[in-house]
């Protein structure tokens, strides 16, 4: 790792207030990020897998500062970019775009494709009507969309279109940085594929940097070169692709490779289930908060919490155990 | 005589732009005690084919417009409504995907458990409640008898889903329909409800029908499989015969294009151009033709025959024979 990372998150935590009773007081957090740190490197993706309610999306948001945190910091290209407000932070919005899971939510219905691709423009203030025209078009090209999409609107599209529509809007500016949460897990196998392919090409032509969220490890990994694992509001694991699925060190991702379904009906399951749920945030478990559901829990996991140690160069676990 | 015999079956919804036909002549079979996947994407029919034979579907605008359903001998599509209600829920039963839609947010798990055991059971209302407890405790909810008086809400989402298939099983039926039952969970859940489902099915002897469009679970679940696409078959057979050697090309378009765990990181993954015609205006040929890189002028012309390849295993192609 020679180069500076181009975003550094570091010890960052987002904890929302909770509120109950008649006078909506606020007793309780939900802590769904607690004390995160990861970096991604000019060019780099990196994965970031949990299941639901680990606090995966809210990272991202959080890093596109569609949050304020509550503590810690976020640098991008080493600048602190944790507390700007308002005009500060324009020129950064610029360089970290994001694209949604669900196409049609994140396009405005009653505008046009055109509409929704011009408004970064629009809103960054970058050129004129006519240029902003060229660009659209340009956009659509590359995304691999026709150009009478332009003014159509995006009920008239499919999933997998739509995507590309978001995809579109999110490179309009050039970015450096796109946050991607769960750009495919709306959509069909077959076109899935399609738009992973067209992640991969976008990478290698505007050399962006991806951190890339999902729930699905074989997709992550496909698209990764280095995956962190979430549980509960913390990195669980993190280290590269290969060495995630090869050598994890981690009881929670070995349960979590050992439940991904395989599409090949001669291998035998060799399956680690891990009973009971996800605990909930707003009371996470004492000590390590996986060790609930953990088949190697020993008395220390319930007490203390387990710091994130290198195992590896760029191998990093939250783990009491030595296995 | 196998449990389920699907023949010819067709099955219509009146919309606003004229009829579509969403299920078009589909046949496939059942034995006791097998379990048989419809794997597809959204829209190829896969769970109308489902609700078709729970005679389910939305009314007044979907009929069943031709072919029969013989379930142990009788014709389901021909029953009068009082006797399918004897049988729906009793020898038919059917998970849904969204566990927390199929459930009555309004009523206790246990009131909603032994309604089933009171309707088709010559129950009394104790035995029915003592009954609901055990068959909780069989689907693996811990504390089954506070359960019993608590609401859907209260339950995690894993937990609702076991609620539902304790609903569905509670009449130990002899065919169990299972519609993306773990598509909304997360996959250490899901690894946890499959699991389950296959115990159960080896419990009680009975044939289960699994759709999902998840072909990683069809291969670790299933024994038949059918494949659909577009309201048609393209592909079915034993799950050895359509994984081992997929003779379809849209079976191999999508066995292509899943990422593995084990496929070489950023490589390009392959993809199935285009996508699936709208029902509305179907291509008279096949319908997979205008995405398919085998298709001749031929495949244009009329839709191509069933031909089986060996045994059980049949394909819906004119060039099977030559990709």
């Amino acid at each position: 790792m020679s180069d500076s990372p181009i975003l550094e998150v570091r010890d960052l935590k987002m904890h929302f207030p909770v509120k109950e009773g008649i006078f909506l007081r606020t007793n309780k957090f939900n802590r769904a990020v607690d004390g995160v740190s990861l970096s991604i490197q000019p060019g780099e993706t990196l994965g970031l897998v949990g299941e639901s309610g680990c606090g995966k999306s809210t990272l991202g948001r959080c890093i596109t500062r569609l949050y304020q945190p509550t503590a810690g910091s976020i640098s991008f290209e080493g600048q602190d970019i944790t507390h700007l407000k308002g005009k500060a932070l324009m020129p950064f919005r610029q360089h970290i775009q994001m694209i949604f899971q669900d196409p049609m939510e994140s396009l405005n219905a009653r505008h046009t494709v055109a509409d929704i691709i011009e408004e970064p423009f629009i809103v960054q203030n970058i050129g004129d009507r006519i240029s902003r025209k060229k660009q659209v078009k340009k956009l659509l090209e590359i995304v691999g969309l026709p150009a009478r999409s332009a003014s159509r609107y995006p009920f008239e599209f499919s999933g997998g279109q739509r995507q590309r529509i978001g995809i579109a809007r999110s490179i309009a500016l050039n970015p450096k940085l796109v946050i991607c949460d769960e750009p495919v897990s709306a959509l069909d196998v077959s076109i899935q594929s399609q738009i992973l392919n067209l992640l991969i090409d976008l990478q290698k032509e505007f050399k962006l940097s991806y951190l890339f969220i999902a729930h699905d490890l074989a997709v992550v990994k496909h698209i990764s070169d280095r995956i962190a694992i979430m549980y509960l509001g913390k990195v669980a694991e993190s280290a590269t692709g290969e060495t995630v699925y090869h050598n994890p060190q981690h009881p929670y991702t070995r349960s979590l490779i050992s439940a991904i379904p395989v599409p090949d009906p001669h291998r035998v399951v060799e399956r680690q289930v891990i009973s009971g749920d996800v605990p909930s945030p707003i009371d996470p478990p004492s000590g390590c908060r996986f060790h609930p559901r953990c088949p190697q829990v020993t008395d220390m996991c319930k007490h203390k919490p387990p710091q994130l140690r290198s195992v590896d160069d760029g191998h990093l676990v939250s783990c009491h155990s030595d296995m | 005589m196998p449990l389920l015999e699907v023949s010819d079956l067709v099955t219509e919804f009146d919309t606003d732009e004229g009829r579509v036909r969403a299920v078009d002549q589909i046949s496939f079979s059942a034995d006791a005690g097998v379990t048989l996947g419809i794997v597809g994407e959204s829209g190829c029919g896969k769970s109308v084919t489902a609700l078709s034979i729970m005679r389910l579907l939305p009314q007044p605008m979907g009929q069943i417009a031709g072919g029969s359903i013989l379930f142990q001998g009788r014709d389901l599509t021909q029953l009068p409504l009082a006797e399918m209600e004897k049988v729906r829920g009793n020898e038919v039963s059917m998970i849904f995907q969204e566990p927390m839609t199929a459930l009555n947010p309004v009523h206790t798990i246990g009131k909603q458990l032994a309604e089933v055991l009171l309707l088709h059971k010559d129950y009394g209302h104790e035995k029915a409640l003592k009954e609901s407890i055990d068959i909780l405790d069989r689907v693996g909810i811990p504390s089954p008898d506070v359960r019993m008086g608590e609401y859907p809400h209260q339950l995690s989402g894993g937990m609702r889903q076991r609620v539902v298939i304790a609903i569905a099983l509670a009449c130990k039926p002899a065919l169990l329909i299972a519609d993306e039952p773990t598509t909304a969970l997360d996959v250490t859940i899901q690894a946890q409800i499959l699991e389950l489902i296959k115990e159960l099915q080896a419990d009680m002897g009975m044939s289960v029908i699994l759709i999902t469009h998840d072909l990683g679970v069809i291969a670790e679940t299933c024994e038949q499989v059918v494949v659909m696409y577009a309201g048609k078959i393209a592909e079915k057979g034993s799950v050895y015969d359509v994984f081992d050697s997929p003779s379809h090309p849209y079976t191999r378009g999508l066995l292509a294009s899943i990422p593995r765990l084990d496929t070489e990181p950023k490589s390009k993954l392959s993809i199935i151009e285009g996508m699936v015609p709208g029902l509305l205006d179907l291509p008279p040929g096949c319908r997979f033709e205008n995405r398919c890189r085998f298709a001749e002028d031929s495949c244009t012309l009329s839709a191509p025959p069933i031909h089986t390849i060996q045994g059980q295993h049949d394909v819906s192609c004119f060039r099977w024979q030559d990709i």
